[in-house]
């Protein structure tokens, strides 16, 4: 961990939203995530990056809990949002769901309208007192979502019947709707054209304003371009951690230096 | 028994080809398996296979044609004007058979010589005391045109046999010489024994349709005859169920529906939503322990007989039911609205709890079709587990649990053993779920046990409710499964 005293310099000048502090993580006997050290900043983007298989999602899924719901998987460690354990027995997951939002890295549409897949959350935490207001946020998230023009004329139509980059978009609205505190992407852009990866970056860039946003990626100038922060993983390790300036021009560890230049990964 | 034993020959012989043609194809490739088209078993099993379908294939026709063809040579030889009154050529026909049965009998037991047999004359010999003594008992005394035509039948089932035998040797014999003069190294004995294969696996599923189509066909034709009998427009659109033996039966189908309906109703009403939750909570709640353990218990619940549920019905149900609504003053209620053991809620409470692990499992499997990402995106948005399986998972499923629904009905509408012993007797329109009320299936049942001549209607509209049960059971099984189809293209 030789970069552990950049790091504390970083917590004296920046808010920690979510900090994560040795974690484990197991899938039944395979080890998944080790020992991994990573401090997440509020109003900031945070890229993981690292070859297929490294387990950027599986940590990511810690970050609001959904490895609950993987019956095998088992978390060490502990992180903390706003200084709360978030393992804590106390913490309800439902709750810590609503406030840390996820896209995930397959579009899971439900087979509803249109419009109900980006209502479903407000309607589920009451965010809307009328019809008028549901619409409303039910737009506002669509054209966040950079979709709403392709979709305003069929908000009926199913979610399941839009095209793959359509319905990763369509995933992206339906969590910015609910409103979260921090937003994990699990490559969000996977599937999109340029001009709507473009449109998704410039979302990143707005919710930065408000949130922090953790984005898994496998492209290094995504990264480089909406990242403030970049996580480098591999095999499972945390290898370096820092300024997204920092790690793409001067990378410390020779790992993140030979996959930043395309020789692993 | 000479069937048995020409197939136990074909195998002998299919064996030996399978020796002979593996050995030829080696010896034509000079010893070097590598140098053949196939493995050189494909080799034998197609000489083994060539000796063998064909064979069996004809022997199996042969059997099944031969007795009808001299049953029908037989019985053209007897005159219209010997067939006496009051029976029908039927009759006599079931007469010959026993006489010949008889003489069969009575050569095996060496009462009588083969020959004697053949020439045995019925007022010289009283034939029927003879076949008394080697145990064949017959109805009355053997008339001389019967004798001739029982003696002419053996002739023919000799001569049927004996033919059989040389054909079906001959096919067996010409089989395997075809199939091991083309044996060499590059015949392709593999694609020849893969349409082997096809061919068979097209035969068992063709005999499974063709014995459904055998089954209706029995059906309709009795229905037909009981159409010719009885008005259909009594049947279909009567209003009283009340057969008698004195020929002005009222048949009509609609108070027995209507019974029928009512319990698979009430039966449903138990186990649907008993048998969904059931599989909502093992599907998404229990975890891998109590899943391991619940779901096959819950599977021994179907495999209970139904007899069993009907004892459970007529012995604890029934008895518990009277105790709360019934007894007067003595019973729970301290009413009297019933009376005796058996009702429809009596049939219907046990037929849903019978119904409870088919619900279930076939729900709890639906369930499981859901993907799990379509959990994960609502988990993920802060949606509890209740709020998930309410709004995305039950109605991704609702197609499929639907057509488990129509399955569970169509299963309850032809449940048989337990409204026999618990829904009782009485035909009748009513809405009381305290009173007795009857089915299709007990009344097909009661129809046709005990003394029945297959000729009046009162037997035969046993036929004419199966049949319209089975196309109301059908049509419910299409249904569902086209529900169920449609549904499980929805996630590739
Ligand atoms: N549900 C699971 N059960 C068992 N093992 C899992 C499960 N999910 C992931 N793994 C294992 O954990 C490791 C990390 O997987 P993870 O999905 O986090 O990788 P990733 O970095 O997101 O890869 P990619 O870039 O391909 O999405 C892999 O070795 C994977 O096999
Ligand atoms: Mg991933």
């Amino acid at each position: 961990m030789n970069d552990m005293t950049l790091l504390e310099r970083d917590v004296d000048t920046k808010n920690i939203k979510i900090a994560a502090n040795n974690v484990q993580v197991y899938y039944g006997d395979t080890h998944a995530i080790k020992d991994v050290n990573v401090q997440i900043e509020d109003k900031t983007v945070t890229a993981f990056i690292g070859p297929s298989g490294c387990g950027k999602s599986t940590f990511l899924r810690c970050l609001n809990r959904m490895n609950d719901t993987i019956d095998i998987c088992r978390v060490e460690g502990d992180i903390l949002l706003d200084g709360e354990d978030i393992y804590d027995p106390k913490v309800d997951p439902v709750q810590l769901r609503a406030k840390v939002g996820m896209v995930f890295q397959k579009p899971n549409p439900f087979p509803k309208s249109i419009y109900d897949n980006i209502a479903y959350g407000p309607r589920i935490h009451g965010l809307a007192r009328n019809k008028a207001e549901l619409d409303d946020i039910v737009e506002k998230s669509l054209r966040r979502g950079a979709i709403w023009d392709e979709v305003k004329d069929r908000l009926d139509a199913p979610g399941t019947g839009l095209s793959g980059g359509q319905q990763q978009r369509l995933c992206i609205a339906r969590a910015v709707a609910t409103e979260p505190e921090v937003l994990l992407m699990d490559e969000p852009c996977s599937a999109l054209d340029p001009i709507a990866t473009a449109q998704v970056e410039e979302l990143i860039d707005e919710l930065r304003q408000n949130y922090s946003v953790v984005i898994v990626t496998h492209s290094m100038q995504q990264a480089a371009r909406v990242s403030q922060k970049t996580a480098f993983f591999h095999l499972g390790n945390l290898v370096e951690f820092g300024e997204t300036g920092h790690i793409f021009t001067n990378p410390e560890d020779p790992r993140t230096e030979s996959y930043i230049t395309g020789r692993i990964g | 028994m000479p069937t048995l034993w020409l197939v136990v020959l074909l195998f002998a012989l299919a064996a030996v080809g399978f020796v002979l043609g593996r050995s030829r194809a080696l010896a034509t490739a000079g010893g070097d398996a590598r140098a053949l088209h196939s493995l050189p078993t494909y080799y034998g099993l197609n000489v083994a296979l060539s000796a063998l379908v064909p064979a069996l294939g004809v022997l199996a026709i042969w059997v099944l044609a031969q007795p009808i063809l001299i049953e029908t040579r037989v019985s053209g030889m007897i005159p219209d004007e010997l067939i006496p009154e009051g029976t029908t050529r039927g009759l006599v026909m079931s007469d010959v058979r026993r006489v010949a049965d008889g003489l069969d009998e009575a050569v095996r037991q060496g009462s009588l010589t083969k020959s004697e047999a053949d020439n045995l004359r019925s007022d010289a010999t009283d034939v029927r005391a003879r076949l008394g003594e080697v145990g064949v008992a017959l109805g009355s005394d053997v008339r001389p045109e019967v004798l001739t035509a029982a003696q002419q039948f053996r002739r023919m089932t000799t001569t049927g046999n004996i033919a059989m035998i040389v054909v079906i040797g001959m096919l067996a014999a010409g089989g395997l010489a075809f199939a091991y003069t083309r044996t060499n190294k590059d015949f392709r004995a593999r694609n020849v024994v893969e349409q082997g294969v096809l061919a068979l696996l097209i035969l068992a599923a063709s005999l499974a349709i063709l014995t459904t189509v055998g089954i209706v066909l029995s059906m309709l034709f009795e229905t037909l005859n009981f159409f010719k009998l009885h008005p259909w427009t009594d049947f279909f659109f009567g209003s009283t169920w009340a057969p008698n033996f004195r020929g002005d039966s009222e048949l009509s189908i609609l108070p027995l529906l209507w019974g029928t309906l009512y319990i698979s109703f009430l039966a449903l009403l138990v186990a649907v939503p008993i048998g969904l939750f059931a599989a909502i909570y093992l599907s998404e709640y229990a975890n891998r322990h109590t899943r391991a353990f619940a779901k096959p218990l819950l599977e021994i619940l179907a495999g209970i007989p139904t007899i069993v549920y009907g004892l459970f019905a007529l012995l604890t149900v029934g008895p518990a039911l009277v105790k709360v609504f019934g007894r007067g003053e003595d019973g729970l209620l301290g009413v009297d609205w019933m009376t005796g053991a058996t009702s429809v809620l009596t049939a219907g409470v046990v037929m849903g709890i019978m119904l409870i692990p088919f619900v279930s499992s076939l729900s709890d499997d639906i369930i499981n079709a859901v993907p799990q990402a379509m959990r994960d995106g609502s988990l993920g948005l802060g949606a509890t587990k209740s709020e998930t399986v309410r709004q995305v998972v039950l109605p991704a499923a609702l197609p499929g649990i639907v057509g488990a629904v129509l399955l569970a009905a169509s299963r309850a509408i032809g449940e048989t053993m337990i409204v026999v012993m618990g829904a009782g007797a009485i035909a009748k329109f009513s809405l009381n779920p305290l009173e007795s009320m009857t089915t299709i299936t007990t009344r097909i049942v009661s129809q046709l046990t005990g003394d029945t001549d297959f000729a009046s209607p009162e037997t035969l509209v046993a036929f004419a409710l199966g049949l319209t049960l089975f196309v109301l059971t059908l049509g419910l099984n299409v249904l569902a499964l086209y529900i169920v189809r449609t549904y499980r293209e929805q996630y590739e």
